[in-house]
């Protein structure tokens, strides 16, 4: 942990700096990239190639007024955005860049990782009960059991990951994959992590708890102006930590052939799954909530299980 | 990391202390959250960082999550919190605090006690410890939770069984449907 490089607050500052501007540029990214799925041509006016857009967006959505319902609970109300983006970049810390680039080399770096992201869960909570209003409250509702639910089979699918580095250390986990990326002896593991994943950061398919078609945007029905931009930020930031932390633990990190610097293999590796994610949002109806809930007690507990015991019972025979 | 220790303790007392006064009970869980993020702090700078991350995942992550589900679901409106402050009179917590503050008065007695400091210096307790702990010499306790967490999952799910129910009647076989109109 005593890692007080001279560059260290320039790690802290570079993380911040691209974090916020990787999930500000994602907006544009993923709105260009779902009109080239559907077929049109998505916004394309303001500067080159639309490029402009994010700008316009932020710039309106800082001078929105900035309501606060009267009826509202108004502490919790305006507590609740800064949990979601507080959590998410708090995760940012324990992800090892590249040798050498990571805030903070915990080695308890998975469980900070799982600790963050169930505080992640609060904001939802908080800010539909706080905004007292039905559509709000019953899409938080939603999102409270959903991450929860996922939460578990998610802890339960790094397990394997962690059986076979022998460690809950991410650099040591990255270390451990030279010669073999875990997602081919965790193929398992890995596709429930990314589901849960998507249902944690509840993005398209599983966006349950703001179904823009039933509850009206569920948990931020009530939010406006640069309430709502945290939400919108977090959720990116929070696709872009699942999409770090996929690559982290499954492919493999910085690992890479050596004629790129290993920052360019995270990144390129990073950037493929942030498009996967768009591409998941572009292509797939959402399922019921009773269907969300059955699909990840009834198959996705007992398979990341047995990943688990299997996973176990063959480190046990590789060692004895 | 003494001081980190003592601010995390004072933050965890002051953050209880709001738990047990608040009248809004969903104000009262979120000093609850913090205090167990606190309590997080304090087992970190003990050197037990595993117990931290989990006093994290469970108790703020999980539970509390949970304990504010049922809450919500509860609808409580400004009656319930004048309710609640008619009832927190000083008759009704004035009789526990003053038990209370004798137990506190034996626990500060113990731990300034010269014969009981601990002698030896603290040692991190990693997660390797933990596990190797759990299933060396306390396996029992862990194979007893197993089985009451078996017992509740089986239980929380005979509770939780329903009849299928259908939902639109194009869904329903054809005789039902037929028989209903």
């Amino acid at each position: 942990m005593e890692t007080a490089a001279p560059n260290y607050l320039l790690i802290i500052g570079g993380v911040l700096f691209v974090m916020l501007n990787v999930a500000a540029a994602l907006i544009w990214v993923e709105r260009r990239m779902l009109a080239l799925w559907q077929d049109r041509y998505g916004p394309n006016r303001a500067g080159p190639f639309g490029l402009l857009i994010v700008a316009a967006d932020s710039i309106k959505l800082f001078f929105k007024q900035d309501w606060v319902p009267p009826f509202s609970d108004k502490p919790v109300f305006v507590l609740a955005p800064a949990i979601v983006v507080v959590s998410v970049l708090l995760s940012f810390v324990v992800i090892p860049f590249a040798p050498g680039i990571i805030v903070a080399d915990l080695n308890i770096g998975l469980l900070f990782f799982l600790a963050m992201s169930s505080m992640g869960a609060y904001s939802i909570i908080l800010g539909g009960w706080a905004s007292n209003n039905k559509y709000s409250l019953l899409g938080a509702m939603r999102g409270a059991a959903q991450m929860i639910s996922y939460e578990v089979f998610m802890g339960l699918a790094l397990m394997g990951v962690v059986l076979m580095a022998g460690s809950f250390n991410l650099r040591e986990i990255v270390e451990a994959q030279r010669g073999l990326w875990f997602f081919i002896p965790q193929i398992l593991g890995f596709v429930i992590f990314f589901i849960a994943g998507i249902a944690e950061t509840h993005r398209l398919p599983f966006d349950i708890p703001e179904a823009e078609s039933e509850l009206i945007a569920g948990f931020h029905s009530e939010y406006s102006g640069m309430k709502f931009g945290m939400f919108f930020i977090g959720e990116y930031m929070g696709i872009t930590l699942i999409s770090c932390m996929l690559v982290t633990l499954y492919f493999g990190g910085w690992l890479g052939p050596d004629f790129l610097p290993p920052i360019v293999w995270f990144i390129i590796k990073v950037v493929a799954f942030l498009m996967i994610f768009i591409l998941l949002r572009a292509s797939m109806p959402r399922p019921r909530y009773d269907q969300l809930m059955e699909f990840g007690w009834k198959i996705l507990l007992p398979l990341t299980l047995v990943n688990l015991m299997i996973t176990a019972a063959v480190v046990l025979w590789l060692e004895g | 990391m003494e001081l980190t220790f003592y601010f995390a303790a004072a933050v965890a007392t002051l953050a209880t202390i709001m738990t047990i006064t608040r009248y809004n009970i969903i104000h009262a869980l979120l000093y609850l959250v913090v205090s167990f993020l606190a309590v997080a702090v304090v087992f970190f700078t003990l050197g037990a960082p595993f117990m931290a991350a989990l006093e994290v995942i469970i108790y703020a992550g999980a539970i509390v999550v949970l304990i504010i589900f049922v809450i919500m679901m509860l609808n409580l409106t400004h009656e319930d919190v004048d309710k609640e402050k008619e009832w927190l009179t000083p008759k009704v917590w004035v009789g526990p605090a003053i038990l209370s503050l004798v137990l506190l008065a034996e626990l500060a007695y113990i731990i300034l006690a010269p014969d009981t400091q601990p002698t030896e210096a603290l040692v991190a307790v990693d997660a390797r410890l933990v596990g190797m702990s759990l299933y060396g010499p306390y396996m029992l306790g862990v194979q007893l939770c197993g089985i009451l967490l078996m017992a509740g999952i089986v239980g929380a799910y005979h509770l939780g069984r329903q009849k299928k129910k259908v939902v639109h009647r194009f869904l329903q076989p054809k005789e039902e449907r037929s028989a209903a109109i």
